[in-house]
């Protein structure tokens, strides 16, 4: 061979599961020196794939080399030996340690049994100034934020000497302005000579960062190919395995009366601050309101508030002419409105319920019961129904809610708001975490609402989201309005100034 | 189609994880009672004993016959009824741990209905008094109830602590008002009422023995217990605000008042459990002469090991509660055949508890290692971020989540 061999590569890995063959003889190789994402629907194999290589599962068939030596990694520890780094979704860290603890924990230091956490703290504040990582080395964990935590991650994995990091999902829990940050990271520590393998399925992301795309679908190599050499239609394409329209066509509606009224309403959030500070607005029926902005500036206060679930000190909410300005969420139900709760394992459903029994949480006390008995066969049949027409994929309607992906969790929600024939839908996130094709799903079943005559507000952090749906946008800043336009009119440098706060334009 | 063979994996998941639960389920607690009584056996032995011919004692005096099943049902009757009460409150995440108090309220209230009408007809007062115990138990548990619901006082704190005032309660009652003035007359002093009116025993369903009707009330409210969990809207919103307060809320359901009435509705199990403690008592009065304990039995404790044995699932919890009373009741048998110390019994039944209650996390510590060495392992989920979390309150279940039967 001429070339040299590569950083890593993994050779025909094969994993199955009962009944599923999540990994099916996957290729995969990554070079010193590049961004190489993995991409795929939730359930193509990506985070398989990965666990193999990290230790956590143990393949059936297929070989690991790591700079052309064969390598067996059995355990999580052989991995962190290898040079190999993972970053979980969910954050290994430990809240009331600080960010040096954090760091040293588990690794044994030099003046054993002593700790020698000055050492420790001197390193990590070299390793943050050479990659912009910023953090305080002394700060006490919870008081960090997601995107700090997600820094001390890396600064783990850095101190630990990796050269292969693997980051799942890594951009799931940060704002646009960190996903911006982190992206110079990652470039930076390629840079260094390090691999990297991204995980996503957030399609602009992993065309900015990229220097290479594997594609996964049903746990087979859908493809390969470079940024330059491809688009976001094709990736999806490869992703879903069919066309999939990444804009839904907007049908003309004439807006007709204003279903919902906000005016000058004011929100406390948890701690007791004004996170709402005065936010006035309308939707008219056969219109989508966009509110964009960054994550935190009283999006989720506003929507709770709209829907019962928070006391509004000051200003009031109408919902088809009625007042519901602090009702009970009954009452607001009542008065036409539907929610898809931006926390929807929280709010949206219950997760040890089956799907039947959250697809009647609304109106099972009154629908599917008489005299204080649950009709369990109309339930029954509702729900088969409601499952069928809004493509909620499971295998029964007895399982229990948690065990099916986020996406299809979104589906049933969407089916149960949605055939309470609302007057108003109020969706926050409404496809955040979900996968591409219910992603599509969902964007086409709001704007067919908007055709049936709905007033929808539409909160989102996705700005291409909100540009792809609403016919006017909203920027929410600091609990206020920066200013609302036509989607005629909505560039994304004008609402992006909107959301870092600069005010101008049109109000 | 997308993701066929995610759903395929789920449709397999799903019926893996039913059938484990199916065949499982039972096995699990049963598996953990063995365990307990080999580690017991150590003990007979290290006391001197021959554990072989105490175990057989045991099985003999609780099961051997007859006379002595029917012994195991009269112990089995005040676990079964705390234990269904149990099963409501912590389906809708409330621990209730006042099960003592609970059956003295119920005890106390019933005697009083029973003293003041003696005369009543049997068919009327029974029922009656029955029914007073439900009251009482009911008020006791209504009160943690509010203070849960509408000022987020800690459940398990306020109903213990109701355990010991209805205890002194009790005992000042017994000692005072309710207690027996000829026997006073007579000089004997003792906390416990006079015999009640013979219109009110708990009649006997079986000859010589005493089996009574206490347990054909314990197996009738575990079935109506069941069908309030799941084929009622209320029992629905129970179990829907015990897996999601927020989800509960949103979807318009008065999640305050559900809390209260799942403790009430609990409590109300346990004080109907004391009634039947009274009224199928072998002196036919209510007697706190060795304490509240000695009237209770601990049966407001037990219950719930009980229920946590039946995996909180009402119709479950009968044999479970019947296998707890054979318990108790071998245990004793044990101990007069092998001659060995009364705690070592107390020790055995402990054991079954930790056994019991251990398990669910041996069972996933199992699962978690079957997973390593891929031996049925269960598919990746590869969830998004939200997904993940919720449901973490939810009370521990040994034997899985038991839906319905």
């Amino acid at each position: 061979m001429s070339a040299a061999p590569p950083l890593l590569e993994m050779r025909g890995i094969t994993k199955r599961f009962p009944g599923v063959l999540a990994n099916d003889a996957v290729d995969f190789n990554l070079e010193a020196g590049e961004v190489h994402t993995l991409l795929g629907e939730n359930g193509a194999g990506k985070s398989t794939l990965m666990k193999i290589l990290y230790g956590m599962y143990r393949a059936e068939a297929g070989e690991v080399f790591l700079r052309g030596q064969r390598v067996v990694i059995d355990s999580p520890s052989a991995a962190i030996e290898h040079g190999i780094g993972m970053i979980h979704q969910h954050f290994m860290l430990v809240p009331p340690l600080t960010v040096t603890e954090n760091v040293a924990l588990g690794l044994q230091s030099s003046r054993r049994p002593l700790t020698d956490l000055p050492t420790v703290a001197n390193r990590i504040r070299e390793l943050s100034e050479t990659y912009g990582l910023r953090v305080n080395p002394d700060a006490p964990l919870w008081q960090l934020a997601v995107g700090e935590r997600q820094r001390v991650e890396i600064l783990k994995a850095l101190y630990r000497e990796a050269t292969v990091l693997v980051m799942d999902e890594p951009t799931a829990v940060l704002t646009p302005q960190e996903v911006d940050e982190l992206i110079v990271v990652l470039r930076r520590m390629a840079a260094d000579g390090r691999g990297l393998v991204f995980i996503s399925h957030k399609l602009h992301e992993v065309m900015a960062v990229s220097d290479r795309i594997t594609v996964l679908r049903d746990g087979r190599v859908t493809g390969e190919t470079t940024p330059a050499n491809t688009d976001r239609a094709e990736l999806a394409r490869l992703m879903v395995g069919r066309p999939v329209q990444m804009v839904p066509d907007r049908p003309d509606v004439q807006p007709g009366e204003p279903l919902l009224e906000v005016t000058d309403l004011h929100v406390l959030s948890d701690r007791g601050d004004e996170a709402v500070a005065g936010m006035s607005f309308g939707v008219r029926a056969g219109e989508i309101l966009g509110l964009a902005g960054v994550s935190g500036n009283g999006q989720s206060e506003l929507a709770q508030a709209i829907a019962g679930l928070r006391p509004v000190q000051e200003g009031s909410v109408l919902i088809d002419g009625n007042d519901v300005t602090g009702q009970h969420p009954r009452r607001v139900r009542d008065a036409g409105l539907s929610y898809v709760p931006e926390e929807r394992m929280r709010d949206g459903v219950i997760g040890m319920f089956s799907v039947a029994e959250n697809l009647v949480l609304l109106n099972q006390g009154t629908e599917f019961s008489r005299r204080g008995f649950l009709r369990l066969g109309a339930m029954r049949e509702h729900c088969r129904d409601l499952v069928e027409r809004f493509a909620v994929k499971t295998p029964h309607i007895d399982v229990p809610t948690s065990n099916l992906s986020g996406g299809n969790i979104q589906k049933l929600i969407l089916a149960r708001e949605l055939s309470a024939e609302p007057k108003v839908i109020l969706a926050a996130q409404p496809t955040r975490g979900v996968d591409v094709g219910a992603a599509e799903y969902i964007h086409n079943r709001l704007v067919a609402q908007k055709a049936a005559g709905c007033a929808t507000l539409l909160i989102s952090e996705d700005l291409d989201e909100v540009l792809a749906l609403s016919d006017r946008i909203g920027v929410m800043y600091e609990g206020r309005m920066m200013g609302v336009l036509d989607r005629a009119e909505a560039t994304v440098e004008r609402l992006g100034l909107w959301m870092a706060g600069v005010a101008g334009g049109a109000a | 189609m997308i993701g066929t063979v995610t759903v395929d994996a789920r449709i397999s998941d799903w019926v893996v994880q039913r059938v484990v639960r199916r065949v499982m389920g039972p096995l699990v607690p049963l598996t953990a009672t063995v365990a307990a009584l080999l580690v017991g056996a150590a003990m007979v032995w290290g006391f001197g004993g021959d554990p072989v011919e105490g175990y057989r004692a045991m099985f003999t005096g609780a099961f051997g016959g007859i006379s002595e099943f029917a012994d195991t049902t009269v112990k089995a009757t005040p676990l079964l009824l705390v234990g269904v009460g149990i099963c409501i409150a912590f389906r809708a995440s409330v621990i209730n741990i006042g099960g003592e108090g609970q059956i003295i309220a119920g005890a106390l209230l019933s005697t009083v209905v029973v003293l003041a009408l003696p005369d009543l007809h049997r068919g009327a007062l029974l029922p009656l008094a029955l029914i007073a115990g439900a009251v009482g138990g009911a008020c006791m548990g209504f009160i943690p109830g509010v203070l849960k619901a509408y000022a987020n006082v800690n459940e398990i704190l306020s109903t213990i602590m109701l355990n010991i005032v209805a205890g002194y309660m009790m005992q000042y009652l017994l000692l005072g008002p309710m207690i027996d003035k000829e026997a006073v007359e007579a000089g004997n002093h003792i906390a416990q009422t006079k015999r009640l009116s013979p219109n009110s025993d708990l009649p006997i369903l079986l000859g010589d023995t005493q089996m009574n009707l206490g347990i054909v009330i314990g197996a009738v409210v575990a079935i109506g217990a069941f069908f309030l969990l799941w084929r009622t809207s209320l029992g629905y919103e129970i179990r829907a605000v015990g897996g999601s307060k927020d989800a509960s809320r949103y979807a318009g359901m008065k999640v305050e008042r559900r809390i209260v009435q799942a403790l009430t509705l609990s409590g109300m199990m346990s004080g109907l459990g004391g009634a039947v403690l009274v009224f199928s008592s072998v002196a036919h009065r209510l007697s706190v002469e060795s304490g509240p304990a000695g009237f209770t039995q601990l049966a407001g404790f037990n219950g719930i090991v009980a229920a946590l044995f039946g995996g909180l699932h009402p119709l479950w919890t009968i044999p479970a509660a019947i296998l707890f009373g054979g318990l108790l009741v071998g245990a004793n048998a044990l101990q007069r055949a092998v001659q060995v110390a009364t705690p070592l019994v107390v020790a055995l039944s402990g054991l079954v508890v930790v056994f019991v209650v251990s398990s669910d996390r041996a069972v996933r510590w199992a699962r978690h290692l079957g997973e390593r060495f891929d031996i049925g392992a269960s598919p990746e989920h590869d969830r998004t971020g939200s997904a993940a979390s919720g449901g973490a309150d939810a009370p521990t279940t040994p034997s899985g989540e038991g839906a319905e039967p």
